[in-house]
């Protein structure tokens, strides 16, 4: 069964206007689809609308399957159960999606009990396998901290522990390292790229950088404005680009990496 | 002309943030402060506009110190920061946002004040590429990209000779971006203005700047031509900070049309 088919999705603002308009796209089990588009081209509402998250007053027509299931018009108690197992959403900034009065041990905790049904020392167990999975150094200490007593880098690491932890078959990911410094954001991409890899769910990662959502993703779809103006792979679209404001991006783009390039030469 | 000699920093009974600080901003040279966060790169900003003191160590202007010396460091060094939408006071108009440094530095002289000022907002909306009629609008009517370039001509309009620019164009999206380089690059030649940039993005660095410092926990690391710094990192440091920095694919299996080049 397709993991995600998007159908002439359409959002509206709570005055009438048109924030998506007409997009399509499908993946299967194991894809890696980066959407890709400046600030306001309508990304992370198109991602919002796949899990049933948008904001209200919004609106969405079309159609979005998500693992075989109508998220459009869907009861609460129906997208509950949907979200986690067939998806689970990493966002940008973790400490606003991470609750400050829970210490890390029990936010993992949670999707384990909820989705795995761990109780007691097995629960346990599993917290801190999550933990260790997204590589965060001493678990038993981390899982006894509060969010805020970690890095940006930390965090984002629990955020993606407890995404992971849902098992979803589909993992959206929107800037999750645009908050980050280079360093940080290079490694939490090869622990991004290297789990979905092993674990084989899908992978919608959402960015406005070219270089970051091309280096996992293996096909990009082009966000303009709301509508989808190009897709294809990532290596197809950086070095042939066909819609003019693609063409843009990636001439924009490729100066500056040749900038830096250019000087090791 | 600015120079930064031993400087060291430290919050009210914090740690120190800045350890033994020291480069020269050369005039004609753009400078690259680059660093992850923590560095120490905006505190180092506030030291070079003379907005808070070094605990111990000296920010030069010209060879000499800054005490006492507010107004005629304002009137060199001119900075933009890096939120458009914060640094704008949205309840006043552009022409009077632009004007601010000219009130405020007394550099209107002239019997009609008021067309001495609009006729030199009018020349900084010029150079930053903005019409005129830009001079009696609000900031929220303006994009991001917009925005920045009302900051720059704020900063310019009164003629400064260094324009201090923290993560000038980090919030903005890649082909505004280097439409502000492109401008940034002009005005340094136009206006004869020496740019000092701090910034995370080595891209900008690279595009932007003749020398860069690397700071890592309040120090410098590493220091010089960027060419050298950025394309032949010795510091483990910069070398890490260059390998960080995402890469565009390569090309697809024998099919490399290559995008037209903007120059």
């Amino acid at each position: 069964m397709t993991l995600l088919d998007v159908r002439d999705l359409c959002v509206r603002a709570p005055d009438g206007r048109s924030l998506v308009s007409g997009l399509s796209f499908s993946m299967e089990r194991g894809d890696r689809l980066g959407l890709i588009g400046e600030s306001g081209a309508g990304k992370t509402l198109a991602a919002l609308a796949v899990i049933g998250l948008l904001p209200r007053g919004m609106s969405a027509s079309g159609s979005v399957l998500l693992d075989g299931e109508q998220v459009l018009g869907a009861p609460g108690r129906r997208l509950d159960r949907l979200r986690g197992r067939a998806a689970a959403v990493v966002f940008q900034e973790p400490l606003t999606a991470l609750d400050p009065l829970k210490r890390v041990g029990a936010l993992v905790a949670e999707p384990l009990r909820r989705r795995r049904r761990l109780r007691g020392r097995a629960l346990r167990g599993a917290v801190l396998d999550a933990l260790s999975e997204v590589r965060l150094p001493g678990p038993e200490r981390l899982a006894r901290a509060f969010p805020y007593e970690l890095s940006g880098g930390q965090r984002q690491r629990v955020a993606i522990a407890m995404a992971l932890a849902c098992e979803p078959a589909l993992l959206i990911a929107d800037e999750p390292t645009a908050a980050l410094d280079t360093t940080v954001q290079a490694e939490m991409l090869a622990l991004l790229d290297g789990l979905v890899r092993s674990s084989g769910m899908g992978l919608l990662l959402i960015g406005h950088d070219l270089g970051v959502v091309a280096g996992v993703a293996d096909g990009l779809l082009v966000l303009h404005e709301g509508r989808a103006v190009e897709r294809g792979t990532a290596a197809e679209i950086v070095h042939a680009p066909a819609h003019p404001r693609t063409r843009e991006v990636v001439a924009a783009a490729r100066r500056l990496h040749g900038a830096l390039d250019g000087l090791a030469r | 002309m600015l120079e930064a000699r031993g400087v060291h920093f430290a919050y009210r009974g914090g740690p120190e943030v800045l350890t033994d600080v020291s480069f020269p901003v050369v005039a004609g040279r753009g400078l690259g402060l680059v660093g992850e966060s923590g560095a120490g790169k905006s505190t180092l900003v506030r030291l070079l506009l003379g907005l808070a003191r070094p605990t111990a160590g000296q920010v030069l202007l010209d060879g000499e110190g800054l005490r006492g010396r507010e107004r005629a460091l304002r009137r060199a060094v001119q900075p933009v920061f890096q939120d458009p939408y914060s640094s704008l006071d949205p309840r006043q108009r552009v022409d009077r946002i632009v004007a601010e440094p000219l009130r405020s530095l007394g550099l209107l002289t002239s019997r009609d004040r008021r067309a001495e000022s609009a006729r030199r907002v009018a020349e900084a909306l010029r150079w930053v590429g903005l019409p005129e009629e830009a001079a009696s609008r609000y900031p929220h009517e303006f994009s991001g990209g917009q925005r920045q370039r009302i900051a720059i001509a704020r900063a310019v309009v009164c003629g400064p000779r260094v324009l201090l620019a923290d993560e000038p164009v980090s919030a903005l999206d890649v082909v505004t971006k280097v439409s502000l380089i492109d401008l940034l690059a002009e005005l340094r030649h136009s206006r004869g203005l020496t740019v000092v940039m701090v910034s995370h993005d080595l891209t900008v660095v690279a595009s932007l700047c003749e020398e860069t410092v690397v700071l890592e926990k309040g120090r410098v690391v590493e220091r010089g031509a960027t060419a050298a710094v950025l394309g032949a990192p010795g510091h483990p440091h910069t070398r890490r900070l260059v390998a960080g920095v995402p890469r565009l694919p390569g090309p697809p299996a024998q099919r490399t049309a290559e995008p037209p080049d903007s120059g």
